[in-house]
């Protein structure tokens, strides 16, 4: 690959007198720094679309438990008799494993990249772009990804859960956010908002990377991540509220 | 200081003929280098503003081997980037009765019959082109809603032939031939070395041949070899230490042509910008100006009455002296920028001045805020508004502005021919560094055009017509050896002084000098004190200045500290030009020679001349270009 | 008003550099801050000191040479302002104020606040221009441009290249400086045959450079002397995107 593009009808013959490159050159579109933001981008779109998926699932449980193990169970016999038990939900998780992986690939990637730009910090440094969530996205991606493995280990593997593998998911969730376990549920909450802080900039940033803002959209993107990001943050939260606080029994 | 005259210069190369012809001509007749040889001709181009940028790129797209050299960190620094106001171009896209004609007429009057005419025509005829390629390069000009280019009028021409970009046109302009300029080092024809300075001229057997230039990180002197050397390097409007140029414009390069045999043009004319914000105090570094454009919508007063203290919004109108609109009733506030500069002098020295020390005028756009609305002054000059709120923390929407006249630019450079080529063959010039196609004084938007048609249509023709005889083989050492130690000589003098005052003290000391004495009004006595204090000034200065540091490293003392000595030697030359140029024209105002409403007076049976300076070991020697005019009929400038 | 100045210094690109503090005294709040740096600097020659190196030229805010970080803002925090034209009157009396050179490993420090910014010039030689020898151009309202187009390619080229994006951007990206050349060239016809070449080489050679990636923090336009607005990114994002699935 290389830098220089098609120069047209040059009247001159042409040799590269460049200098040497201060760093090696990354190869091809996922080894520049734009690919990586777009990789960033997508797979953090289909991760929102889970997000949404999965609220509303969890939303289910007000409805009564039955409803909820159904909604659990129906998760994993869509498409059943074409395809075998669990086709479905795999694919999900498989999409979602490889999403997680690539977007923490990419945000390392990408961080790596940064403090090799900048090897002498600042004695002083003031921020001047208002936005408390842009600078908390790597410190939050890892919050979340900690969580996230807490979370898979209370409610899908039932590790950490007082009711074990071997119960309903309603009644693993019911048990798990019960009022005696009050510590579980502030976890939940502030790895949701952190989730939710990480969505207001990240919504709005894929649209950026992508190259689908401009500044007459500026503001409804803000405004549409924001709204989004508030929505998960409520639909997540409402279920473990509801059981810590017996709402739902 | 005692000068000798030389034999005039007869002929300046211009073909004969129609004027409408002779460039076309001249084209012709230049002769043409085969393409496989272009490649070993080798050009240095030192400057990379308007005109070396735009040189250096299209000599790079025709095939030479072009190096390129500039003092700034990156060639899209030079000072071409601050001009304000456009460019000036016979396009007649408005149908208002431009051509080329006139613009060339406007202009040669505009310069008070001091510019060649030959020359003005071709810049005129060439200024339809420079749009069409700078359009082409992507330059964002204003555009109408029709998706056609906007024009303005602008100082001392009643058709609006001005193409701007806001007030930036500089910078667009500048960064369309800069990335040309990459484009051509990217190819590989072009090399580029910034954080250079050029501190000699090589000349081998009567042509010039490369340049020592020293490596500004570090200190290293170096030699450069070519077949020709264009010199690019600007004005030295900042003899007088405060102008509107930036701090580190400067002399050195067409000096030290000078000294190698390059005759010096018109040194005295030096034009004096009306519209800058006034002195703030004796720590200031630069001035800045406010672009011309301003004057199309702003009025200029001051109070009727002297020592006047009132705020101006408690000076009632009929206590206002707008003093342009009426002594030119005809031009009012667009009067030409000499006229415009010495008028609001005049009510300062009457002591109507506003400000500190009395040292400015009202530039008003309260009616012009009631007559458009503030969102359409906004739109037209929200940038320079908001860049004297910046510099004087007053609001201009609220309060008139202030401004005052300041040195902006310089008719005078080395002299050039018709092909710009100087009196050293293979030395050619261009821009404003050279002694132009403004005469005494340059009109508004011209300079743009003028440095880019010398750039990017000019010199590439004329140059060839020089390099069809190369390459020229071998550069003779001595004179490299001689050159380099002259160089080396006065760096280790200058480190060596270890004084106790700093370059920039003396730089100071000089350009007060310059301003009160050889400045918007000359006399003979002022004259005869600056050529009296000059030399002990420079006497002084190199006995007393302090450089620190070392050679061997970035040293920005040392860098100004060797720009300052070639000032004093300059500004001894400008003075004596203006001394023995007794007429007032244009830029250079004798008070000795005025009509009796104080309107500048030529003298065109004794000055109708170039005046060219030959320095030589015996003193200055003046060689006079007589000018004749066949086209536009000799007149006394009246804008009344 | 009376300062005191901590100011890094640093002999030559191999020396590692550190802050050192000056007093100033009698500062006028009418002076530039770097009227203020000179005049300190006059105090240093004639000490025999050393005097602070910085860049700068037209000190009319348009030449982009000069630049410093300081109190930890590119420009200092006077909005839309190059540090020429930041002016005393906008600090307190007796204030100390941190001086630091643009920090990042692509602009290497030459001496004190001078950096090297020449990547940038190579960046421009990748592609940031139309490809039209001298010469060869048609009648310029041979093509029409909408003035909406002319306007948004104005506000893109007004960048002066001076580096703030970079030393402000928590990544140490270029991002705002590539995308202002590719979003001027992009609005114009007549950038439009070399769109996407010039939007891919571009970008590959900031990343050659050694500059981080974006992340949309805006800090970049929040320094910006000359606001260049933060959609430039997400169009020259836009052309990449285009110029890679092509």
């Amino acid at each position: 690959m290389t830098a220089t593009i098609e120069r047209g009808s040059a009247t001159a013959p042409v040799n590269s007198p460049k200098k040497a490159p201060a760093r090696k050159r990354p190869g091809g579109f996922l080894g520049s720094s734009n690919g990586k933001k777009v990789v960033m981008a997508v797979t953090g779109a289909v991760m929102v679309l889970f997000l949404v998926a999965h609220m509303l699932g969890n939303l289910k449980i007000f409805f009564g438990r039955d409803s909820f193990n159904e909604y659990a169970h129906a998760l994993r016999t869509l498409l059943e008799p074409i395809a075998p038990y669990r086709t479905l939900l795999t694919i999900l998780e498989i999409v979602l494993v490889v999403s997680v992986v690539m977007h923490m690939w990419a945000a390392i990637s990408l961080s790596r990249r940064a403090s090799h730009a900048r090897p002498v910090k600042y004695v002083a440094k003031k921020s001047q772009a208002n936005g408390y969530a842009t600078h908390i996205m790597r410190f939050g991606g890892a919050t979340i990804l900690l969580f996230v493995i807490w979370h898979l280990l209370d409610l899908t593997f039932g590790v950490v859960n007082p009711e074990g593998f071997n119960s309903t998911p309603a009644d693993r969730m019911v048990s798990g956010f019960d009022a005696s376990r009050w510590w579980v549920t502030l976890i939940y909450a502030v790895a949701v908002v952190m989730v939710g802080l990480h969505l207001r900039h990240g919504i709005w940033s894929a649209f950026q990377t992508l190259g689908w803002a401009n500044r007459n959209r500026y503001r409804a993107l803000r405004v549409t991540a924001a709204a989004v990001s508030v929505v998960l943050v409520v639909g997540f939260l409402a279920p473990p509220l509801a059981i810590t606080f017996g709402v739902i029994k | 200081m005692k000068y000798t005259e030389g034999p005039e210069i007869r002929d300046a190369k211009a073909p004969e003929g129609p004027i409408e012809g002779r460039w076309e001509k001249r084209k012709f007749s230049a002769r043409l280098v085969n393409p496989a040889n272009k490649r070993k001709l080798h050009v240095i181009v030192v400057g990379t503003g308007l005109a070396g940028g735009s040189a250096a790129a299209t000599l790079g797209e025709l095939g030479y081997n072009v190096t390129s050299f500039c003092y700034q960190d990156s060639p899209r620094r030079a000072h071409s980037i601050a001009a304000q106001g456009g460019i000036n171009a016979a396009k007649n896209y408005r149908g208002d009765g431009d051509s080329v004609y006139r613009l060339f007429y406007d202009t040669v009057k505009g310069g008070d019959f001091r510019a060649r005419e030959s020359n003005v025509y071709r810049l005129a005829e060439v200024s339809v082109n420079i749009i069409d390629q700078a359009v082409a390069q992507g330059v964002p000009f204003a555009r109408e809603y029709g998706g056609l280019l906007d024009t303005r009028s602008f100082g001392g021409a009643q058709v609006s032939r001005t193409f701007y970009a806001r007030g930036q046109t500089g910078q667009q302009l500048l960064l369309g031939a800069y990335q040309a300029l990459e484009r051509q080092i990217a190819a590989g024809t072009v090399t580029m070395h910034t954080r250079h300075e050029m501190l000699d001229l090589i000349v081998s057997d009567g042509r010039a041949r490369g340049v020592i230039v020293r490596d500004m990180v570090t200190g290293e002197i170096e030699r450069h070899f070519a077949d020709a050397v264009v010199l690019a390097t600007g004005g030295y409007g900042n003899v007088f230490f405060l102008s509107t140029n930036a701090k580190g414009c400067n002399t050195t390069a067409i000096w030290r042509a000078h000294e190698r045999g390059a005759y010096f043009a018109n040194p005295c004319y030096t034009q004096i910008h009306p519209t800058c914000i006034p002195v703030s105090g004796e720590y200031q570094s630069k001035l800045t100006l406010m672009s011309e454009s301003l004057r199309n919508d702003g009025r200029v007063w001051v109070p009727l009455k002297k020592n006047d203290t009132r705020a101006p919004g408690d000076i009632p109108e009929e206590e206002r002296d707008y003093y342009l609109e009426r002594i030119y009733p005809a031009f009012g506030n667009l009067v030409p920028r000499d006229i415009a500069s010495r008028a609001a002098k005049n009510v300062c020295d009457e002591g109507r001045g506003v400000g500190p020390g009395g040292l400015g005028v009202y530039l008003d756009f309260r009616d012009a805020i009631n007559r458009l609305g503030r969102d359409a002054v906004e739109k037209k000059y929200g940038n320079l508004f908001e860049m004297y709120e910046r510099i004087t923390g007053e609001n201009p929407y609220d309060v008139p502005m202030r401004i005052y006249p300041a040195v902006h630019y310089t008719m005078g450079g080395l002299w050039v021919d018709y092909d710009l080529q100087s009196t050293i063959p293979g030395l050619f010039v261009i821009g404003e560094a050279n002694f132009s196609d403004h005469g005494a004084n340059r009109l508004g938007a011209s300079a743009l055009m003028q440095g880019l048609a010398d750039g990017y249509f000019v010199l590439p023709t004329t140059i060839g017509d020089y390099l069809a005889d190369g390459p020229f083989g071998d550069v003779d050492e001595e004179a490299v050896a001689e050159a380099e130690i002259k160089v080396r000589t006065k760096i280790e003098r200058l480190m060596s002084v270890n004084g106790t005052r700093t370059p920039d003290s003396f730089h100071r000391e000089l350009g007060k000098l310059m301003w009160d004495y050889c400045g918007m009004e000359r006399t003979e006595e002022s004259l005869r004190k600056a050529l009296e204090r000059i030399p002990e000034l420079r006497e002084e200065f190199w006995q007393n200045v302090k450089v620190s540091g070392t050679a061997e490293e970035l040293n920005q003392v040392l860098e100004k500290a060797g720009r300052v000595a070639d000032f004093f030697d300059l500004a001894e030359l400008m003075c004596l030009d203006a001394l023995i140029r007794t007429e007032s024209c244009g830029g250079h105002f004798r008070a000795e020679s005025q009509d009796a409403d104080g309107e500048a007076l030529r003298d065109d049976e004794n000055f109708a001349h170039v005046s060219a300076w030959e320095r030589t070991p015996d003193g200055p020697v003046l060689h006079k270009e007589p000018l004749e005019y066949e086209y536009v009929k000799m007149t006394q400038r009246s804008y009344k | 008003m009376n300062l005191t100045l901590k100011v890094w210094r640093q002999s030559g690109p191999s020396d590692a550099g550190r802050m050192v503090t000056y007093r100033v005294e009698d500062v006028s709040p009418d002076m530039s801050f770097l009227e203020m740096l000179d005049v300190l600097n006059e105090r240093l020659i004639l000490e025999g000191d050393d005097p602070i190196a910085f860049d700068h030229d037209c000190r009319e805010g348009i030449c982009g040479m000069c630049g410093m970080v300081i109190n930890g803002v590119a420009h200092g925090e006077q909005r839309a302002t190059t540090t020429c034209q930041l002016h005393m009157r906008h600090f307190e009396d007796d204030a100390t104020i941190t001086i630091e050179p643009w920090r990042a490993a692509p602009f290497p420090v030459v001496k004190d606040l001078v950096v090297d910014r020449s990547a940038f010039d190579r960046i421009i030689q990748a592609g940031g221009f139309v490809s039209v020898p001298a010469g060869s151009a048609p009648d310029a309202h041979s093509i029409p441009v909408r003035k909406e187009d002319a306007d948004a390619a104005f506000d893109a080229a007004t960048c002066i290249g001076c580096g703030a994006c970079v030393a402000a951007c928590p990544n140490g990206s270029a991002s705002l400086f590539t995308a202002a050349k590719i979003t001027h060239l992009s609005l114009v016809p007549q950038g439009q045959p070399e769109r996407l070449s010039r939007a891919k080489a571009m970008v590959d050679q900031m990343d050659a450079e050694g500059f981080g990636g974006c992340t949309n923090t805006g800090e970049c336009t929040a320094v910006c002397p000359k606001g260049i607005p933060l959609d430039a990114i997400a169009q020259m994002n836009s052309d990449y995107l285009k110029a890679n699935s092509k």
